[in-house]
């Protein structure tokens, strides 16, 4: 797929860019000064500012001047800042791409990803924008949502569709209703779509994560089912109240085990690759290059729980 | 208008309205008076009564005159009745030129304002919250206001600088001869500790009761000896509505959890989280989730404390409960499960606001604490405390048992929002020393945490790789920021209307008349 703006000067993402411990997505109301201002001491991973649904049609354009302000002038320190954008198909993506990117934002999050021609446009939009703000172009990074089931179809082009990419994440209400399936809290009805979207991930080189759970008050069932989506392969999971990043990230912590384990295995790894060995073994078991990124994010996950 | 300074840099006047003022020179560094006050000798025959029918009946057998000193009690709270009530008739009686010292003055004391304006109120020597306290602030008081902490009140009411003629104790239950408690009745209202000093000090002790019980009453708080008349009264003294706090629940908002969760790790990496342990905390919805994350960690580490103190609340109840602490030490109650279990519990011991923290004494109960968790109105780059001042220098708030704690406990915590509202709760030099520095050790806020480099802690907590620090300027700098700098200076007037003492008599600071903007 080729990216106009790759021709020349493209900031490409990083090992880093892929690799951020993000388990926290931090939904925060483009409308709501006070937490906007709050954002960064609730401890998320990253923080999402919303312009789409969190704000009413009506307040659109006071949120979209109220999160570029914030962006411009407050202090995030280490929190990575995204903002949510409206939809293509709304009268405001326009304007949220022309008042956002030129503040900076590590991303877009950009919702109802629909197929990769969709995303490779939106993403030289904001190349003609960084462009006009002189901003290297490429900078800022986008992470979609797919919405519905010819977005899920697509995972796997969508995930490639462009440089920018560093994560995809499926919307689980909107999907449920597209499937016609009914939410529950095992999430048995989206249990392929997860699976399809870590495979897609991977396979691009991106990270995943989950959606949101919407019961705020049931911080255990969160807890569980960040267990299992942790299982599956997810980095992360979105969260729309402060109250959920403690379980979720309690449950991305790795055990005392498998922490223990990750160390061996990428110390055998680091000092095979000094001595030239090609083959290693840790517990009888040869490791391999995919053993030893999985035991370094186990590590990566493990400082981060005693940060945050 | 002669100055000195005290040892925490504030000038203090020599001497205002005619009352000679120390400044503060450093804990324990005044020297002791020599004896307490002694009550007046009073005598009961075998046969007569005390029971009395009406408030006047027990203003006129009190001997009340003008110019004299009355107390009474807080443990009502918002619910109180019983001051607004006296002074009516006090009022009605044509006695004029008080002092009121009781041990708190609650919004719902507004009332009172209209007797400061008559002359009827002189002085007042307590903490003040509400519109008594505005009033004050805008010098509607002819005299002055004296504010004191809880062990302080103690102190000056034991040690004579405080004299009460006489005391009225709203009890929610009385029998005939003067045995009172507060965990039974329809105003239960828990321990009535803080009245305990002016029992036993008072020249005349007055208790009001619309829970007259027979002769003798259980659970007994304050003893008949102490009591001179006993007033039986059909209207509710209380409003049992008004009596329990508000803030029994623990907060749902993210900050303060946050700075709630960061108090119990600095505990933790002091390493007095250990068998044992005790702590205070109060009623705020910091404070209470302060207790709830204790308790947690207590449970995962299978700590037993020995005694928790308060403010009781239900969320300390529920440690008791729990086996988690052996016992809790009760001079005030917060909530209805805290009253219930003080009555129904026998782990509880109901202490005197004396014995809670007295520095004139032979050893307190906050001097064997573990670690407190306070809060602040602000707090400066020397780790001053101010509790009693608003940002407009108004005088809004009592200094309860801050001074008290804060100096007892091997630990002292300011757990508080950078911001309130637009303002900077950590500032350059706060507008009123409540608390001095030299008794905090941490300050923990949303922004990050901050050790006093004088604090015996200091080393140890600093060493935790656990915690990232934040210097006092640092955080200071960051609140400056968010609000676009430091505050304007309050504009004051000369005259001085409020003195703050420090829990040894001697004077942290002096607030003056808010000018109107």
């Amino acid at each position: 797929m080729a990216n106009k703006k790759t021709d020349f000067n493209f900031i490409k993402k990083t090992v880093e860019d892929v690799t951020k411990i993000r388990r926290t997505r931090l939904y925060i109301p483009g409308n709501n000064p006070a937490m906007i201002r709050n954002s960064p001491l609730f401890g998320a991973d990253q923080i999402i500012f919303d312009l789409e649904d969190g704000v009413a049609v009506n307040q659109k354009d006071a949120a979209r001047i109220l999160v570029r302000n914030a962006l411009k002038e407050l202090d995030f320190g280490d929190t990575e800042v995204t903002v949510r954008i409206n939809s293509v198909d709304t009268e405001f993506f326009e304007k949220d791409i022309n008042e956002i990117i030129p503040a900076k934002p590590y991303a877009i999050v950009f919702p109802k990803a629909e197929d990769e021609k969709q995303l490779l446009d939106v993403c030289n939009q904001m190349g003609v924008v960084e462009e006009e703000n002189n901003i290297p172009i490429g900078s800022i990074k986008v992470t979609p949502i797919i919405e519905s089931a010819w977005g899920i179809l697509r995972a796997e082009n969508i995930a490639i569709a462009c440089d920018r990419l560093v994560g995809i994440s499926p919307g689980g209400e909107d999907l449920t209703a597209d499937l016609g399936a009914i939410r529950t809290l095992e999430g048995e009805e989206l249990l392929y779509i997860r699976s399809k979207l870590v495979l897609a991930a991977r396979a691009a080189g991106i990270q995943v994560f989950d959606t949101v759970y919407t019961n705020i008050r049931d911080t255990e069932g969160l807890y569980n089912q960040t267990k299992r989506i942790v299982r599956m392969g997810f980095d992360g999971k979105a969260c729309i109240h402060p109250c959920q990043i403690e379980p979720i990230h309690r449950a991305f912590m790795p055990s005392e085990r498998e922490i223990e384990r990750a160390e061996r295995i990428v110390e055998a790894y680091t000092m095979a690759q000094k001595e030239g060995v090609g083959v290693i073994c840790v517990d009888n078991r040869m490791i391999d290059v995919p053993v030893v990124k999985q035991s370094e994010r186990i590590l990566k996950r493990a400082e981060a729980a005693k940060k945050r | 208008m002669e100055y000195v300074e005290n040892i925490i840099g504030r000038k203090i006047p020599k001497e205002v309205n005619g009352r000679k003022l120390r400044p503060f020179r450093g804990i324990g560094m005044e020297p002791i008076p020599d004896r307490k006050t002694a009550t007046k000798i009073r005598r009961r025959l075998p046969g007569e009564k005390k029971l009395l029918k009406s408030i006047e009946e027990a203003i006129i057998k009190s001997g009340l005159k003008d110019g004299m000193t009355i107390s009474f009690h807080h443990h009502f709270r918002g619910g109180d009745k019983l001051m607004n009530m006296i002074f009516k008739q006090i009022a009605e009686m044509g006695i004029k030129n008080l002092t009121l010292a009781p041990s708190s003055i609650h919004p719902v004391h507004a009332p009172l304002v209209k007797y400061i304006e008559e002359g009827i109120i002189t002085n007042i020597q307590c903490g003040v919250t509400g519109p008594v306290g505005d009033a004050i602030s805008r010098g509607k008081l002819k005299g002055l206001l004296i504010v004191r902490s809880h062990g302080g009140r103690a102190r000056a009411v034991e040690d004579g600088d405080c004299r009460i003629d006489v005391c009225f104790i709203g009890a929610p239950t009385a029998d005939e001869f003067g045995n009172l408690n507060g965990v039974e009745g329809k105003q239960a209202c828990g321990p009535l500790g803080y009245m305990v000093p002016d029992a036993q000090y008072a020249d005349m002790v007055i208790a009001v009761t619309n829970n007259l019980v027979p002769f003798p009453c259980s659970n007994i708080s304050i003893n008949q000896n102490h009591v001179d008349y006993v007033v039986h009264i059909k209207n509710p003294i209380g409003d049992p509505a008004g009596i329990v706090s508000g803030t029994t629940r623990i907060t749902r908002d993210p900050i303060r959890i946050k700075i709630a969760r960061n108090c119990v790790k600095v505990i933790e990496a002091s390493g007095l989280l250990k068998k044992g342990f005790s702590f205070q905390s109060g009623a705020g919805g910091i404070s209470l989730a302060v207790t709830q994350f204790l308790g947690e960690r207590m449970r995962e580490k299978e700590i037993q404390g020995s005694f928790g103190m308060g403010g009781s609340t239900s969320a300390l109840v529920q440690l008791l409960e729990e086996g988690l602490f052996k016992r809790i030490l009760d001079v005030q109650a917060f909530d209805r499960e805290a009253i219930r279990s003080l009555k129904d519990n026998s782990s509880h011991i109901e202490i005197g606001a004396s014995q809670y923290a007295n520095i004139h004494s032979s050893g307190a109960a906050v001097n064997v604490l573990d670690t407190v968790v306070l809060g602040a109105t602000e707090v400066d780059i020397d780790f001053n405390v101010n509790v009693v001042t608003e940002s407009d220098g108004r005088i809004l708030h009592g200094i309860g048992g801050h001074q008290d704690t804060s100096e007892g406990a091997k630990l002292s915590i300011i757990a508080i929002p950078l911001l309130r509202g637009r303002n900077p709760v950590i500032v350059d030099r706060v507008t009123t020393v409540t608390t001095p520095g030299m008794n905090i050790n941490v300050i923990v806020t949303d922004y990050g945490i901050a050790l006093n480099p004088k604090s015996p802690y200091y080393r140890r907590l600093k060493r935790k790789k656990t915690i990232q620090y934040k210097t006092i300027k640092e955080l200071r700098d960051i609140a400056y920021k968010l609000v676009g700098g430091p505050p304007d200076p309050i504009p004051f007037k000369d005259r001085i209307v409020a003195i703050i003492e420090h829990r040894d008599g001697t004077v942290l600071d002096v607030v003056r008349q808010a000018k109107d903007k």
